[in-house]
């Protein structure tokens, strides 16, 4: 266990990481001054290095061992028993729907009007994580600047009812309609780029249209964004501020499940298979009849109208906006929920979503470390769980033939 | 073969360059109905390049490509984009094969009918009865094809799974799928056994009754050449260096030294 080699490397890596945390741990302005607290530091560096010894010696273990033998693995396999069941099993699956969907639909009932709120916003996160999912996890096309749709979903019910009056549910289809063209006017110019070229492309699309919002104030309201959204009207009834915020959690759930139901159907279908094989060989869709411009269109349009409700629904939700809401980190939010759930499984990043969505919450205590958490999360799941949580579904075919067959 | 029927594929004086580089010369070539013409020449020839430029993946340089089904006017095809070039009944396979390979065989197949189908959007989320109709369609046709090749008991496995000479012959159902009356094979037999070329063999000739097809294909298996085409071209450089039956090119002596000189040499 305690070779010299794995000493040494061990202690580097705590010596390196009481650097990385140093300006975040060991220092803090106090009155304007900077005070250092060493001894936090070291206790760090400490436990980093213990880690790290028995991280190396796990490895060294697990490799004698054979790669099916390791926690990890097991771990994986369990997810991977448990995706089995998920998707494949119909009466397991919707046993687990329907117990997540009673659960779901009483809880305003038992919790505080600040969690019914937190929830309402980790479903919008299932419809963003979704729609990002089809251009990213089914079509394959690396979007960066995510968020840019979200922004436009809510600054179309913003903007369209400070300068229109209009209210939620007229906004509610034009965000999808203004979103859909936004996607489009992003997936022409980028129809012949591909991975790295597209991601920076689209990465700076993010960028443009947050710094616009912030840019053109006399339009957009800059910094301060627009204030006193309406919530959306429940019949022309007015609701108390607790009623509406129940009413807007039910919104967001029923919007969240529409979109899985669609998002679905969307998958198992023509369209579905064309993107997937877009995803796979770009040359082979074309030699298959293809086209490859209407294709990624429509990748780009289906995923960006998602964003665009969402948007609508963070709006209202929030009942004001601005351009904070809407940073890249926004977006490499999204990005992750779809990455670790499983690229082009809906089961799983519906999951992924509501996890990393939930968890900031849940982990108040551990605020300040909640990105090292996040990225160790990251990290260790693309090492030991690339294809994510719970892989996508295989589509299901019944062959008449094979019917036939069995018949007789 | 001088027979009176017109040809299904016209190309006149072909040519590519990529830079400096003249990739194909002034080639010509036509193809009758249901005929099978073998174009073979040493690596580096120009027979990929022709393909690419013949199915709209290259623009070719100069030269014209005409096709059209048996007893329909020729269509003029440069300029044409790949994805319409197929739906207008040309398909083709890869020398490096272009399976979509997480999918599953059965998808393969079944993605090769997009041209045939038209279910958009909308269909797909209200699953009307058209939809279901034709989705159900398409998987019988696939599963169908799959039959014809032999590969109906991998239905369900993933493409990149399979063996590689089932990955050759599943390209040729996902090719087929697109209901081609020209099809491109491209070195088919590459990295098959001996066994399983022979079976190539008959399969390319029961395809042909089967679907009225008829076949371009380039092989380096001079066997199969000989016994399963009508007609052989020969290309080196770029060019077209001879042309005619199994029989004549057999005693070219430019092609004895251009190539099969060299490949009893090897
Ligand atoms: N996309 C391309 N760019 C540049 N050169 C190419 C390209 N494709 C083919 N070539 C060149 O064209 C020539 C013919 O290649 P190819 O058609 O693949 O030959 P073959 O299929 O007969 O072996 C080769 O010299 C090759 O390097
Ligand atoms: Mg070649």
């Amino acid at each position: 266990m305690f070779t010299a080699k794995r000493l040494i490397r061990s202690f580097l890596i705590g010596v390196w990481f009481m650097i990385l945390v140093f300006p975040i741990v060991g220092i803090k302005i106090i009155k304007r001054a900077p005070e250092f607290f060493y001894d936090r530091v070291f206790v760090i560096g400490i436990i980093t290095f213990v880690l790290a010894m028995l991280w190396s010696w796990y490895f060294e273990v697990y490799k004698e061992r054979g790669v099916s033998d390791g926690i990890f693995s097991k771990i994986s396999q369990k997810c991977s028993a448990l995706s089995e069941k998920v998707t494949h099993d119909k009466s397991t699956a919707m046993k687990l729907i329907l117990v997540l969907f009673a659960a779901f639909m009483v809880l305003p009932l038992f919790t505080s009007m600040y969690q019914t709120t937190v929830y309402s916003l980790a479903f919008l996160y299932v419809m963003l994580a979704l729609g990002l999912n089809i251009v990213v996890g089914i079509a394959g096309q690396l979007v960066l600047g995510y968020a840019a749709f979200y922004a436009v979903g809510a600054y179309t019910y913003g903007l369209f009812y400070q300068y229109f009056g209009l209210g939620f549910w007229v906004c509610l289809p034009i965000a999808g309609f203004i979103t859909v063209i936004a996607g489009l006017l992003l997936a022409f110019p980028v129809l012949r780029l591909r991975g790295d070229y597209l991601a920076i492309v689209t990465l700076g699309f993010g960028e443009i249209v947050r710094l616009l919002l912030i840019n053109w104030a006399d339009f957009t309201g800059g910094n301060q964004g627009i204030s006193n959204i309406p919530r959306p009207g429940f019949f022309g009834i007015e609701l108390s501020p607790e009623g509406s915020t129940i009413y807007i959690y039910y919104l967001c759930l029923f919007a969240a499940i529409i979109t899985i139901v669609i998002v679905a159907r969307l998958i198992n279908s023509r369209v579905g298979l064309a993107l997937q094989a877009l995803r796979e060989d770009e040359i082979a869709s074309e030699a298959m009849g293809i086209d490859l411009r209407k294709v990624k269109m429509a990748a780009f349009a289906l995923g960006s109208c998602w964003a665009g409700f969402a948007g609508v629904l963070f709006a209202a939700r929030n009942s004001y906006i601005n351009p904070t809401s809407f940073t890249f980190m926004e977006s490499a939010m999204i990005l992750s929920m779809v990455v670790l759930g499983g690229m082009g499984s809906i089961v799983g990043v519906t999951l992924a979503a509501l996890v990393l969505a939930l968890m900031p919450e849940y982990l108040r205590a551990f605020s300040e470390y909640r990105m090292l958490i996040f990225g160790l999360l990251m990290v260790t799941m693309m090492i030991f769980r690339p294809q994510g949580i719970i892989p996508p579904a295989k589509r299901k075919y019944a062959p008449t033939a094979l019917k036939n067959e069995e018949n007789n | 073969m001088h027979s009176d029927k017109k040809p299904i594929l016209e190309v006149k004086s072909l040519s590519k360059n990529f830079g400096g580089l003249r990739a194909l010369n002034d080639v010509d070539m036509h193809i009758l109905p249901k005929e099978i013409v073998a174009l073979i020449g040493p690596n580096g020839a120009g027979k990929t390049t022709f393909f690419n430029c013949v199915t709209g993946i290259y623009v070719p340089t100069e030269g014209e490509v005409w096709a059209g089904r048996e007893g329909e006017k020729l269509k003029k095809l440069n300029g044409v984009a790949p994805h319409d070039i197929t739906r207008f009944g040309l398909a083709r396979t890869f020398q490096n094969i272009r399976l979509f390979s997480t999918m599953t065989v059965l998808e393969n197949v079944m993605v090769g009918r997009h041209t045939r189908t038209n279910a958009g959007i909308l269909q797909a989320i209200f699953r009307g009865s058209h939809f279901k109709k034709e989705e159900q369609e398409t998987v019988d046709r696939a599963y169908e094809l799959l039959k014809e090749v032999g590969l109906e008991k991998h239905w369900k496995e993933e493409a990149c799974n399979l063996p590689y000479g089932a990955q050759r012959r599943l390209e040729i159902a996902r090719a087929l799928a697109t209901d081609p009356f020209l099809l491109f094979l491209d070195e088919p037999a590459a990295g098959m056994n001996p066994q399983e070329t022979v079976e190539l063999k008959e399969l390319v000739l029961r395809l042909r009754e089967q679907f009225n097809l008829s076949i371009l294909l380039i092989e380096h298996d001079m066997g199969m050449v000989m016994s399963l085409s009508d007609r052989i071209y020969v290309m080196e450089y770029g060019s077209r260096i001879a042309y005619g039956t199994p029989e004549e090119i057999r005693h070219n002596p430019q092609v004895i030294r251009a190539y099969l000189g060299e490949s009893e040499d090897a």
